[in-house]
């Protein structure tokens, strides 16, 4: 009497040959070298982040197609309303979108996370005797990429339509690396979502929803001056605007030190909440 | 050090009102096939996840090669492996870059993490598709490279959870090959499985698991027997002749007769296998035309449900089985 009548019988396209002789060779292999460190698994777990973009290249679409439309967007339809032309508003405008552009992808990191689980590759992960935040580091890696990417496109473009930062090559490379330190702060968040829901449409709508307010009510778009005042106050309190502010002034002709340390302070404790919080989950999983 | 491969002492994990696992006691012998029976949600999952220390017990104690899972979890992660619906692979990843990966993590260097990843994908029959992402796998390959990223270092102690569920029976082989490999080369074996008889074929023992808590424990022959010394199944070619089949049945054995759902299988259990023969001259004086006449030792599907006094098909999903990707049945 078998029970094991299986309901849809998943055929091999392959004949798939077993060599028992093989077989035994290769279960036989008992060597276990010496573990890894931390920075090897790390960059393994990166080097995996990068052939998952190999092979699947529409995941960089949020990081090339959203910005260019974004930027075009609104460059030429807020352009000439706002600063009188298009080519004004971008200098105002093209580190905005840069925030605007790498924060916002912060949040797959959460989703990516949340796949890892439901699909049971962290399982996997878990069950090795490595550094234990390895995988998420590695996950971070992946995501570094990603933000340069998404940099490198909404500055090109930029230049291209007009975009003159006074700030030179090294201005405009520090504002696209205090953009990252954040982005990697509030990275953290998202892992921690990832961790704890369950769908990863419900980590994704999540963070939207953190992301959406804390992006649109910010100085990427429109000068807080011209907001009413308690939208103003608001405006003003939100780490995005200063972060905005610090990475026009890096690109431009210096930053307020006062921008500088609301990013740092921001970053820091962003960081000192979230990561404790996410290992802490990750380890208890 | 304890002489058992797992010693488990009153294991408990609640997830919310749900006592998935609700005391627990295993002793597990090195060097054998142990199988952890029972149907979907009935807790083996959860089980073997704290014993892979994927998974915090809320109570009890559990070691594992004498390493307390908790307190000493990473010299347990350093000699066990994990498999099954939860413990996987990369879909995204071909085979060789999902191995390549495991190896590198492990240890190896590069070329010695290729070498290792060619001649485990060779030993399994999936060179071919090795550069092809495990997504486009079948489910049978699918669970061959389950296996082998198991394996990239032979672990002393593997769990299989579930390893042919939904596979055909060519690939269900396969993997009972490949058990076998592994116990004949030393590798403790704890697997679950909701099928008897793969239990039947592969364990040299099994505790069959049932809302949390094991209800039974022994070889497959001891579990028989502890249900009744043998089961008699009688088929009529007649379904209007069952009615006096079970009544001559009950006559000649004296115990409970059981008629199957098809109305013309009757099957009783009888510790005296002597009483049978005249059963047949009594079935043939009557005139009950008979298909079929056996005596045997009970299925372990009689002995499922004689212990958990349900049969041993699934209950409703719980949370923690709701991901198997193509459950059969």
């Amino acid at each position: 009497m078998s029970t094991a009548a299986a309901a849809e019988p998943a055929v091999d396209e392959t004949p798939g040959v077993l060599d028992d002789d093989k077989l035994k060779v290769a279960i036989g292999k008992r060597e276990r070298p010496a573990r890894p460190g931390a920075v090897a698994a790390s960059l393994t777990f990166g080097w995996r982040a990068m052939l998952k973009i190999k092979h699947v290249p529409e995941q960089l679409f949020d990081v090339t197609m959203f910005p260019i439309m974004f930027t075009l967007l609104f460059t030429y339809l807020f352009g000439g309303a706002l600063e009188g032309s298009p080519t004004q508003y971008i200098q105002v405008l093209a580190p905005g979108i840069l925030v605007q552009t790498v924060v916002f992808i912060t949040m797959y990191a959460g989703m990516g996370l949340n796949n890892d689980i439901k699909k049971g590759v962290f399982d996997r992960f878990r069950s090795l005797p490595i550094w234990r935040p390895a995988p998420m580091v590695g996950l971070l890696l992946g995501d570094a990429v990603r933000f340069v990417l998404a940099s490198l496109v909404v500055l090109v473009l930029s230049l291209i339509i007009g975009f003159r930062p006074d700030g030179g090559v090294l201005g405009v490379v520090a504002g696209i690396a205090l953009t990252i330190v954040f982005a990697f702060s509030i990275s953290w968040i998202w892992t921690l979502l990832g961790l704890v829901m369950r769908t990863p449409e419900a980590v994704l709508n999540t963070s939207m929803t953190v992301l959406f307010p804390l992006i649109f009510a910010s100085n990427i778009f429109v000068d807080p001056d011209t907001m009413p005042g308690w939208l103003e106050s608001v405006v003003n309190l939100n780490p995005i605007t200063h972060l905005t502010s610090a990475v026009r002034g890096l690109m431009g002709t210096g930053a307020e030190t006062s921008d500088l340390i609301w990013v740092f302070a921001s970053a820091a404790v962003l960081i000192a909440i979230f990561a404790p919080l996410t290992m802490r989950r990750y380890s208890r999983l | 050090m304890s002489e058992f491969a797992i010693e488990t002492r009153g294991l408990v994990k609640v997830f919310g009102d749900n006592r998935a696992v609700d005391g627990v006691d295993l002793r597990i012998a090195p060097g054998r096939v142990f199988g952890l029976l029972g149907p979907n949600g009935a807790g083996k999952t959860t089980t073997i996840r704290m014993l892979a220390t994927l998974l915090r017990p809320d109570g009890g104690t559990a070691t594992v090669l004498g390493h307390d899972v908790v307190a000493e979890a990473d010299q347990v992660r350093s000699r066990v492996s994990m498999t099954g619906q939860y413990a996987s692979v990369d879909e995204d990843l071909t085979g060789t870059e999902n191995l390549v990966m495991l190896a590198r993590l492990l240890g190896f260097d590069k070329g010695a993490a290729r070498a290792r990843a060619a001649e485990l994908l060779d030993a399994f029959g999936l060179t071919e598709a090795a550069d092809r992402q495990i997504k486009n796998y079948s489910g049978g390959m699918r669970r061959r490279i389950d296996i082998a990223a198991s394996i990239v270092v032979a672990p002393d102690l593997i769990f299989l959870d579930e390893p042919t569920t939904g596979l055909d029976p060519r690939s269900r082989n396969q993997v009972w090959n490949v058990v076998r490999a592994l116990v004949a080369d030393g590798t403790t074996v704890l697997l679950t499985t909701q099928y008897l008889d793969e239990a039947d074929q592969l364990a040299d023992r099994i505790a069959v698991i049932d809302h949390g808590k094991v209800i039974a424990e022994g070889t497959s022959s001891e579990l028989k027997a502890s249900v009744g010394a043998g089961a008699l199944r009688v088929r009529v070619a007649d379904s209007e002749q069952s009615g006096t089949a079970e009544r001559l049945l009950v006559d000649a054995l004296g115990g409970e007769v059981n008629r199957e759902s098809d109305g013309v299988t009757i099957s009783a259990r009888t510790d005296d296998p002597k009483r049978v023969p005249a059963l047949l001259t009594e079935l043939e004086r009557e005139g009950v035309d008979i298909t079929e006449f056996s005596l045997g030792q009970p299925s372990l599907d009689e002995v499922f449900l004689a212990l958990t006094g349900h049969p041993a098909e699934a209950e409703e999903e719980k949370r923690d089985e709701e991901r198997e990707p193509e459950v059969a049945r």
